[in-house]
């Protein structure tokens, strides 16, 4: 009897988890949402403790409670602290934290059962723990390498090892083989050297990707965790892990292949590695003619005689921490009566709708930040727009220039509005190293500095 | 090199093509200035400044015997001759429409460029003398109507009686006539504005006129020329703008045409007819009466009453009645020239001809005549049509693939199952079945997702994964005596970890969803 109420409850986890994630996908229902998975949690970790604890002693109490109340006091604590500018790196890290979990479950699993030959230790049960073992390592490294690259620890500049396709390969064909040495030898060797392998493909494979397809790569790396956890499902015979696993696994690729499409990337061209660097050394020493500065007086003059606004901001807006500002003066000139809008690039951020979270954190209401398809027939009727360190993003290049690195991706087409205001450190090229022609417009005014400082000059001067 | 700036010699010719400030930016480049003593004299300018700034002030002979001379007007019949081979000549010269100039120059070996026949293109903006002189133009006709007209621009309600204001009306809205729209408009007058292309309306209406078009039966598309200029109409369109001036002539006070063509006649869009009906006192100022005038009977550089008591302006100096002005945007024209001619700043000038600005402009070289240059596409119009051309192309829909092949491919899929099911236990298929399942409601439960939300969902998601504590947990649980301690110490860092995801996951999504509200 026990077992079917484990049974029942891990179903009706499960359920809740797809009401979770179904109630995620809308505001108005986000935080229920979000109340769902909890509650599915909980009831999966109950189930789980009475299963784990029947019959034991209480020294497996307390090391639960242990390693549960320290893991828990980690979470709170960063979840807690953590800056919405910082949320990428928050969630690369949480990602590798699923990898390398589930690379320490799966050797679990192989010295409890596969070692000795005892409890179900055919081929198929080898082949789940190596799959398993695999995906969790891979997982594990290429978020250590995103949250690395996403603090800016190290250089986001992608990897560019010689041959890396082949390299890439080799690591998979020789892990197979080594999954068929495994599973005919029983022995710990050709798993440890696969791990090994994995560990480096993951760091390669995410290495070689630019800063700027982050948000791809964080989607992707979720998706990944989403895998890892189902094979450990299929390791342990455990359903619910499975279809959880299977959930994260595959809503994170669609996610991942949604943010494709926004930059008209192929999926596949992405994940191999390399994007930005191919064609980019065209085009460089065009020139562009001259641009032109302004500074924050003409700007808040600008923007008083306007009726409406659009704000496009991009990653300077985070590194600015420029989202307070930013709210401060749509605030400001709502009241005023100039319609003020947002207008959101899918890959703007280092992070799917990372500029909603910072723009939300600010207080902006959510029914002015409008996505792109939304936004960009109006630009044409729109007297200013606001380019707050946003680059790629706006390129016109991408559009007209078909030998252009960036050719063919959406961007926001905020060159067909009456003037344009660029909020730029300096005249450097964007993540994908293209030039942006934007800033040569007629239409076009560039005001250098730091995006906060700029904004707050704005506010002042209004 | 030496920069010669002599003093100019034409009748009513009051600028100069160096200011002291413009000096000091060519000193800045490398070069080495020589201005005629009193060559700034007329624009308010004197040797004393142009000393301060660091020019020399030198004679006649020695500035135009420098490596290069600058001038507002083409040299005379009588300056040529000063002009060394070699030299390099910049100037106004009008090349299309003064072929025995250029004729002459050409002859004399100089390098001879024209400042009035720079591209129309973005990148050249800043050294187009046409539109800085155009600009000034366009307000000192207004002034110089104010002048002439009897009566305030702007309306008044004074005790002495109500004043109404005056109606101005701006025939062409290129540079000088949106200069002369806002001038007019600066000084309280209604303003009307009509022009050949239509896609100046909002040009006209930003200044704050009021666009009349004229109505065309079919749209004429052949208006946007791709040079940048107005072109001359069809025989139609004219007969319809004739009909919007008349009917306006009667109604308006001031009336400033612009249109002129460059190298051609200018239009005639003001008849003799229509200034008749025009009230007396009224003013027209033609800004096209140096190439034969846009009103009949407008006279080049006077001042002409009609038997009405209508004026008609027709000074063809208006940009050099504002000396100072006209001088310093001249000269910046021309300091804006020689930094693109001095890529090295090292007062060396270096001619590039694959630059099409530099080539354009050039009118002849050691004796040999290069006007026409090549023609060259500026307008951006003809290029935003491939955008959305190569948008089409990149939307039709690939071939469809031989169907055959999705079906061959299916079916070795189904074979590699059948085979791998049949060599797994039972259980295992169970649980396929659930991972089958499992991954299609993933993809339909986030198929719709609001684009705002990606980051909580990607951090609950997070939050779930997580649940791979749940085999660590049975690991530790079940860990008992008899077993390996590996096992005890990997499970124990499984359950922390994932405990950190579960619990940091969830409760980062919910600060994140906490700040999300509605206005």
């Amino acid at each position: 009897m026990d077992i079917a109420l484990i049974s029942a409850a891990y179903i009706v986890a499960a359920l809740l988890f797809i009401l979770s994630l179904a109630g995620l996908s809308k505001h108005e229902t986000a935080r229920d949402g979000n109340v769902l998975g909890m509650i599915g949690m909980g009831l999966a970790l109950v189930a789980t403790l009475w299963l784990a604890l029947r019959g034991s002693s209480a020294l497996n109490w307390l090391l639960i409670a242990v390693a549960m109340a320290i893991g828990a006091a980690i979470g709170i604590w960063r979840a807690r602290i953590v800056e919405m500018t910082g949320m990428p790196e928050l969630i690369a890290m949480l990602h590798s934290f699923v990898g390398a979990a589930a690379v320490l479950v799966g050797f679990n699993t192989y010295l409890a059962t596969g070692s000795d030959g005892s409890g179900g230790s055919d081929g198929v049960h080898l082949v789940e723990i190596f799959l398993g073992v695999f995906i969790g390592a891979v997982t594990f490294t290429g978020s250590i390498v995103a949250f690395l690259k996403l603090s800016a620890r190290i250089s986001s500049k992608p990897l560019m090892l010689p041959a890396r396709h082949w390299l890439n390969l080799a690591a998979l064909v020789v892990s197979a083989a080594l999954l068929v040495w495994f599973v005919a030898s029983h022995s710990i060797v050709p798993l440890a050297v696969m791990t090994a392998i994995a560990l480096a493909f993951g760091w390669h494979l995410v290495a070689s990707i630019g800063g700027g397809d982050m948000p791809v790569v964080v989607s992707m790396l979720n998706s990944y965790s989403g895998w890892a956890a189902a094979a450990a499902g299929f390791m342990l015979g455990n359903d619910l892990l499975i279809v959880t696993g299977a959930l994260v696994g595959s809503s994170g690729a669609y996610l991942s292949y949604i943010m494709c499409k926004a930059m008209n990337r192929s999926f596949v061209s992405v994940i191999a590695g390399g994007f930005g660097s191919d064609g980019a050394v065209s085009n460089t020493d065009v020139d562009y003619g001259d641009h032109r500065e302004t500074n924050a007086d003409e700007v808040a003059d600008l923007l008083t005689h306007a009726s409406s606004v659009v704000i496009t901001p991009g990653y300077g807006m985070a590194v600015a921490q420029a989202q307070y500002p930013v709210a401060d003066l749509t605030a400001k000139l709502r009241e005023r009566g100039v319609d003020v809008r947002f207008g959101i690039h899918p890959v703007a951020g280092r992070l799917p709708g990372h500029m909603n979270v910072l723009l939300a954190e600010a207080k902006v209401p959510y029914d002015i930040v409008l996505e792109m398809d939304e936004i960009n027939d109006d630009f044409p009727e729109t007297d200013v727009v606001l380019v707050i360190g946003a680059n790629d993003t706006v390129n016109p290049a991408a559009a007209e220039d078909p030998t252009s690195p960036i050719a063919g991706m959406p961007v926001l087409e905020v060159w067909n509005a009456k003037e344009v205001v660029v909020f730029k450190r300096s005249m450097n090229a964007g993540y994908a190293g293209v030039q942006n022609p934007l800033f040569f417009r007629d239409n076009s005014a560039m005001l250098f500095g730091d995006a906060k400082e700029r904004v707050e000059d704005i506010i002042k001067a209004l | 090199m030496q920069i010669g700036v002599p003093r100019e010699t034409r009748a009513r010719e009051t600028r100069v093509a160096a200011t002291p400030k413009t000096v000091e930016a060519l000193v800045g480049l490398g070069y080495d200035v020589a201005v005629e003593t009193g060559a700034g004299d007329r624009a308010s300018f004197s040797d004393e400044a142009y000393a301060a700034a660091g020019a020399r002030v030198v004679d006649r002979a020695e500035a135009w015997g420098s490596d290069i001379v600058h001038k507002v007007n083409a040299p005379s019949d009588d300056e040529i001759p000063f002009l060394r081979p070699g030299t390099v000549l910049v100037s106004l010269m009008a090349p299309a429409i003064s072929p025995d100039l250029v004729e002459k120059l050409r002859a004399s070996g100089v390098t001879a460029m024209a400042m009035d026949a720079v591209p129309r293109i973005s990148r050249a903006q800043s050294l187009d003398v046409l539109s800085s002189m155009a600009n000034i133009a366009g307000y000192r006709a207004v002034v110089e109507a104010a002048h002439e007209f009897g009566s305030f621009f702007t309306g008044q309600v004074t005790a002495a009686g109500k004043v109404p204001p005056a109606k101005v009306l701006v025939a062409g809205a290129g540079v000088a006539g949106l200069a002369a729209i806002g001038t007019a408009r600066s000084l309280g007058a209604i303003v009307r504005a009509t022009d050949a292309r239509a896609e100046v309306a909002e040009q006209v209406e930003s200044m704050g006129a009021d666009f009349l078009p004229v109505v065309m039966p079919e749209v004429d598309e052949a208006a946007a020329s791709s040079d940048g200029y107005a072109k001359e109409m069809g025989e139609e369109y004219n007969r319809r703008a004739a009909e919007l001036y008349a009917a306006q002539a009667p109604d308006v006070d001031i009336v400033v045409t612009t249109a002129l063509i460059p190298g051609r006649p200018a239009p005639r869009l003001i008849t003799a007819d229509m200034v008749a009906t025009m009230k007396p006192g009224s003013v027209v100022v033609d800004m096209a009466a140096s190439n034969g005038g846009n009103v009949e009977g407008s006279v080049a550089d006077e001042l002409v009453v009609t038997a009405n008591g209508v004026k008609i302006i027709g000074y063809t100096d208006l940009a050099a009645r504002l000396p100072t002005q006209a001088s310093q945007l001249y000269g910046t024209n021309l300091v804006n020239l020689m930094k693109l001619l001095t890529p090295g700043k090292d007062g060396q000038l270096v001619l590039d001809f694959d630059d099409v600005v530099q080539r354009n402009m050039t009118v002849a070289r050691d004796g040999e005549l290069l006007w026409p240059p090549p023609a060259i596409q500026v307008s951006a119009a003809p290029v935003a049509a491939s955008p959305a051309s190569t948008k089409k192309v990149a939307k039709e829909p690939e071939p469809p693939k031989d169907p055959r092949r999705r079906y061959v491919g299916m079916a070795i899929g189904a074979v590699v199952f059948a085979l791998v099911a049949a060599f797994s236990p039972a259980s295992f298929l169970g649980h396929f079945t659930v991972f089958a399942l499992a991954v299609v409601v993933g993809y339909y439960v986030i198929g719709h997702v609001h684009h705002a939300l990606h980051t909580p969902l990607m951090s609950v998601t997070n939050a779930i994964s997580g649940i791979i504590v749940v085999g660590a947990l049975i690991q530790l649980g079940q860990w008992a005596g008899g077993m390996s301690g590996a096992i005890l110490v990997l499970a124990f860092l499984a359950t922390l970890i994932a405990s950190i995801n579960i619990f940091g996951g969830f409760l980062v999504t919910r600060r994140m969803l906490t700040m999300f509200r509605k206005g």
